[in-house]
């Protein structure tokens, strides 16, 4: 079996899987259980200052998005930072990393936009034992208003400053957990850089208001009549977080600057996907939530069967794979011909993808009195709208032209050369330079 | 104390709840959450072959769509607006052989979208809300006659009254409803559902039902005719195939429609008289309803006995499983040769036959305490339209052979002899009337 022990910012854990900074991982009962369990290591609940702890609203704080068999498809929150005294966390930290030392205790943390205050509060907790900090400079409701988490997030001026405050600070790692509440992620992953940062993990949740009481007129979840926005994750915001990872793994400045991969990662198959596309390991919280701490051990079984199958003995042969990949538009290749295909013996007629290119693409379908369905070659266009809203795996695929082939559609035979835009005749930029 | 085994026709073989048991709904209505799930496996087809499978065109794809985002009041305003009777109709169709044959769930994964369980769900949300979704519209002054209140003439008389029309229904029974109040089996039909929904029926207004009037009884053709701006006949098939055996008039020997309709009209169904061992005669929809009904009420040995293969019947793969998974033992392709007993029947004997009906010479009895006679309905009636092959002849739109005379349903030629049919037919008639007293 594939060896899935990991190496985050010389942190090491038993496998890339942590619980990310959350209800999972609030107090030393769940992260014992959560060591059990099988996850590799935890961010422990965001810590805040010593005094008085915030509060939580005492109505409800979660709104979801479910699928018709109420699948959790997406999850919003409004809950702050941890709530229970700071001296207690720290002393479930110690005790919990005293028992576990192989795995990894990463402590989370969001004090006021101070020196005194970041400097003050690191080593205190450093004393617990724990691995490493994670600077939460994401969370987007109520310590925002504050002055904190996203406030800090959003200003990357800030971020450099505090980063470069608490490395200062420690010697630990320390780990910048970024918002996805900002126009492009590479400004704050760069200002982390800066500030001497020695990872970046994104994302934290997304400003949302999940839905509106139609009866009510007050956003859910709905607290005496009126709501906030939450911070949403699971699920539906991969492709989100995917795609922000990617940016910071394939952009020049951030390159090779390790990255947590966080939002909405449920099965091994989306770590995988974050590994390939440059995350070192991978957070968890979401899915943590929905169904239990179980859900680990098919994480395990199924990266490591998927390493094996593809012959990688480590993860680090796994991370960034996917990362040279990831391109700009302008260089794809624009010489690259594909015709949608539709598989008659898989075909159940139900015409999805005729009503799908008829009313809303090209017209490329034909339908038969009979309701066979064909693509017309010499109109499709290859957008792959059909591809998507057939309900049958693999039914309608995408072949691609060999080159010299004809492309009906435009009676061009196909090139066998790569061309992109850059080249292209129709590009205003390559007639000025002509 | 009475039980399965007492010999003879008695009532009470089984406890009472067990009977209250045995004759409830055969699919428990869905819950809110699984019409959600079941509603989400719609592909909400292009040009979808489920309506098109539907005799009455139901917009299937969307009031499926209407439910899953939470309108069940528009799913049924959807279904109804073409099939007024949607709401039996959801209980009664065979939509293994309609919509859910042609569903292309059912070409893919052998299990189609539950269609008319989802009908029902519909369909219930806005009966119960005692909502009735059509307005009458104003008055036409035109007189059309509707002659029997089964699905036929119900479904031309709503559609004909919501044009404005005063409608007058005619029945010999006291009942509204035809074979939905008389016919359907019980467990399809619970809580007195055909009443209710005749009584929902007729909030749309303009619509005078006169029960124990009957044409040739009282009434003719040409009364109506000269009486009416337009006569609709859904008349249904009121008599019963003979046996043609030695015997048949023995007692105990019944017509399976008159057994079903008595237990419909049971107020108890404890009550009602079953044999020890009941024999039930035919391969339709009847046979199977009055076997397994007799089943139910506590009949230890029920044999339905169908003269031709078991691919012959007219019964559904899903009615014939049903059959066999409430104990009636089914038998093929034996024709009953004579019925034998001293006054009342004890015994029937049959000979098998091959493929083609011919004889084979061999024989065998089964004991009887009760026949039932389910062999096919027959048309009554003299003074009716051009007849061929048993039933009115009849264009695409209902017109008889006589000037002001449309005819649909059961009694009419052209499609199955199904509810939903009856209702379409029914509605199409009226269609028809109107733009005829329109022109
Ligand atoms: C036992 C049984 C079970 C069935 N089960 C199903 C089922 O599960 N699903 C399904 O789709 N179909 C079923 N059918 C078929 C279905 O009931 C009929 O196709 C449908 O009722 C036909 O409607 P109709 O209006 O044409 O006739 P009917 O329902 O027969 O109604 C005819 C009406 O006309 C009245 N009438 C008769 N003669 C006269 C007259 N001379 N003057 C005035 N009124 C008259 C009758 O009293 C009756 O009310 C079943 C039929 C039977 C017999
Ligand atoms: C209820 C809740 C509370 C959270 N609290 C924190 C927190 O205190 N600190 C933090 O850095 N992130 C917090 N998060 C964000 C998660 O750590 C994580 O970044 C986000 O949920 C995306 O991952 P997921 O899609 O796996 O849930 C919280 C998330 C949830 C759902
Ligand atoms: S790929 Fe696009 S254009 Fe081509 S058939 Fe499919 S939907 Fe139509
Ligand atoms: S969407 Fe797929 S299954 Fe449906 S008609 Fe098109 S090819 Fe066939
Ligand atoms: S055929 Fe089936 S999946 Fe398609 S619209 Fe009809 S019910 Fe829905």
């Amino acid at each position: 079996m594939a060896n899935l022990e990991s190496e985050f910012v010389g942190i090491k854990s038993p496998n890339p899987f942590w619980l990310a900074s959350a209800p999972p991982t609030d107090k030393e009962y769940n992260v014992r259980r959560a060591f059990e369990a099988g996850w590799g290591g935890v961010v422990w609940k965001t810590l805040g200052e010593e005094g008085p702890p915030v509060v939580n609203v005492n109505g409800p704080r979660y709104g979801a998005i479910h699928g018709a068999d109420r699948r959790l498809l997406g999850l919003n929150n409004i809950e702050l930072i941890t709530d229970r005294p700071l001296e207690v966390n720290l002393e479930e930290m110690l005790r919990v990393k005293r028992d576990y030392p192989d795995h990894a205790l990463v402590a989370s943390v969001m004090v006021p936009c101070e020196e005194d205050s970041w400097k003050k509060i690191l080593p205190m907790i450093a004393e617990t034992g724990c691995d490493g900090f994670e600077l939460n400079f994401g969370c987007p409701h109520g310590m925002a208003e504050r002055g904190m988490g996203s406030a800090v997030g959003q200003v990357p001026d800030y971020i450099e400053m505090v980063a470069r405050w608490c490395k200062e600070a420690t010697d630990l790692p320390v780990i910048v957990k970024l918002t996805p509440n900002i126009t492009n992620i590479l400004y704050p992953a760069e200002a982390a850089k800066r500030g001497g940062a020695d990872a970046v993990s994104l994302i934290n949740t997304i400003n949302s208001i999940t839905s509106v009481n139609l009866d009510s007129f007050a956003p859910e979840p709905t607290i005496d009549g009126k709501g906030t926005h939450g911070g949403y994750c699971g699920p539906a915001v991969k492709p989100i977080a995917l795609n922000m990872v990617a940016e910071i793994a394939r952009n020049p400045e951030t390159h090779g600057l390790p990255i947590s991969g966080i939002g909405g990662v449920t099965t091994w198959r989306d770590a995988a996907e974050f590994m390939a596309l440059g995350a070192g390991n991978v957070q968890v919280c979401t899915a943590a939530m929905t169904y239990g701490f179980k859900i680990v051990q098919e994480m395990i079984s199924g990266l490591s069967q998927y390493m094996d199958e593809k012959g990688m003995t480590s993860t680090a042969d796994l991370v960034g794979r996917a990362v040279p990949n990831v391109t700009d538009w302008q260089n794809l290749n624009l010489n690259h011909v594909t015709k949608a295909r539709i598989n008659q013996d898989l075909c159940i007629s139900c015409g999805r993808c005729y009503a799908a290119c008829e009313d809303t693409s090209h017209q490329a379908i034909s339908i038969s009195e009979d309701r066979v369905f064909d693509v017309k070659d010499d109109e499709c266009v290859a957008c792959n709208l059909c591809v998507n809203v057939c309900p049958v795996d693999n039914c309608i695929t995408m072949e691609t032209l060999a080159p010299g082939a004809m492309d009906e559609r435009t009676g061009q035979p196909v090139e066998a050369d790569y061309g992109n835009w850059l080249g292209h005749p129709n590009n205003p930029s390559v007639q000025a330079a002509e | 104390m009475t039980s399965q085994m007492t010999p003879g026709v008695v009532a009470g073989r089984l406890a009472k709840e067990v009977i209250d048991d045995n004759f409830a709904d055969l699919h428990a209505p869905l819950d809110g959450h699984e019409a959600m799930v079941a509603a989400d496996r719609c592909y909400f087809c292009h040009d979808a072959p489920c309506i098109t499978a539907c005799p009455t065109d139901i917009d299937i794809p969307l009031f499926i769509r209407q439910i899953a985002s939470g309108t069940p009041e528009a799913a049924a305003k959807t279904i109804l607006s073409q099939n007024i009777l949607g709401g039996m109709c959801a209980r009664v169709c065979p939509t293994e052989t309609l919509c859910e044959q042609a569903c292309v769930r059912e070409a893919a994964e052998g299990k189609p979208v539950k269609i008319g369980e989802l009908q029902r769900f519909a369909t219930d949300a806005l009966m119960d809300a005692n909502v009735h979704p059509f307005e009458r519209g104003s008055s036409t002054g035109k007189k059309v006659a509707v002659v029997g209140a089964g699905p036929a003439g119900l479904s031309c008389a709503h559609r004909l009254a919501s044009k404005g029309h005063d409608v007058v229904i005619f029945d010999p029974r006291p009942k509204a409803g035809g074979l939905n109040e008389y016919g359907i089996a019980t467990y399809k039909s619970v809580d007195n559902f055909a009443a209710r929904e005749v009584g929902w029926l007729l909030q749309i207004g303009g619509i005078t039902v006169e029960t124990g009037k009957s044409l040739g009884n009282g009434i003719t053709l040409s009364d109506l005719t000269s009486e009416f701006d337009a006569v609709f006949l859904g008349i249904g098939l009121g008599g019963v195939n003979a046996l043609r055996c030695d015997g048949e008039d023995k007692d105990g020997v019944l017509d399976a429609v008159d057994f079903i309709a008595d237990l419909r009209q049971a107020s108890e169904f404890g009550t009602v008289e079953i044999g020890r061992d009941v024999v039930v005669i035919g391969g339709g929809m009847t046979a199977v309803d009055a076997a397994v009904q007799a089943k139910l009420l506590g009949a230890l040995n029920v044999s339905l006995v169908y003269r031709r293969g078991k691919d012959r019947m007219n019964a559904s793969d899903f009615e014939q499983d049903l059959a066999a998974s409430k104990g009636v033992r089914i038998i093929t392709n034996a024709s009953p040769r004579g019925v034998i007993g001293n006054g009342s029947v004890r015994e029937i004997e049959f000979e098998y036959t091959d493929d083609d009906l011919a004889p084979t010479g061999e024989t065998f009895r089964l004991a009887a305490d009760q026949v039932f006679k389910a062999i096919g309905q027959t048309l009554v009636g003299d003074d009716l339209p051009d007849i061929d092959r048993g039933k009115i002849t009849v264009t695409e739109t209902g017109r008889t052979s006589v000037a002001g005379v449309w005819a649909g349903g059961d009694c009419a030629s052209g499609g199955e002899d199904l509810t939903v049919t009856a209702v379409a037919e029914g509605r199409d008639a009226a269609e028809d009337i109107h733009a005829a007293l329109s022109a």
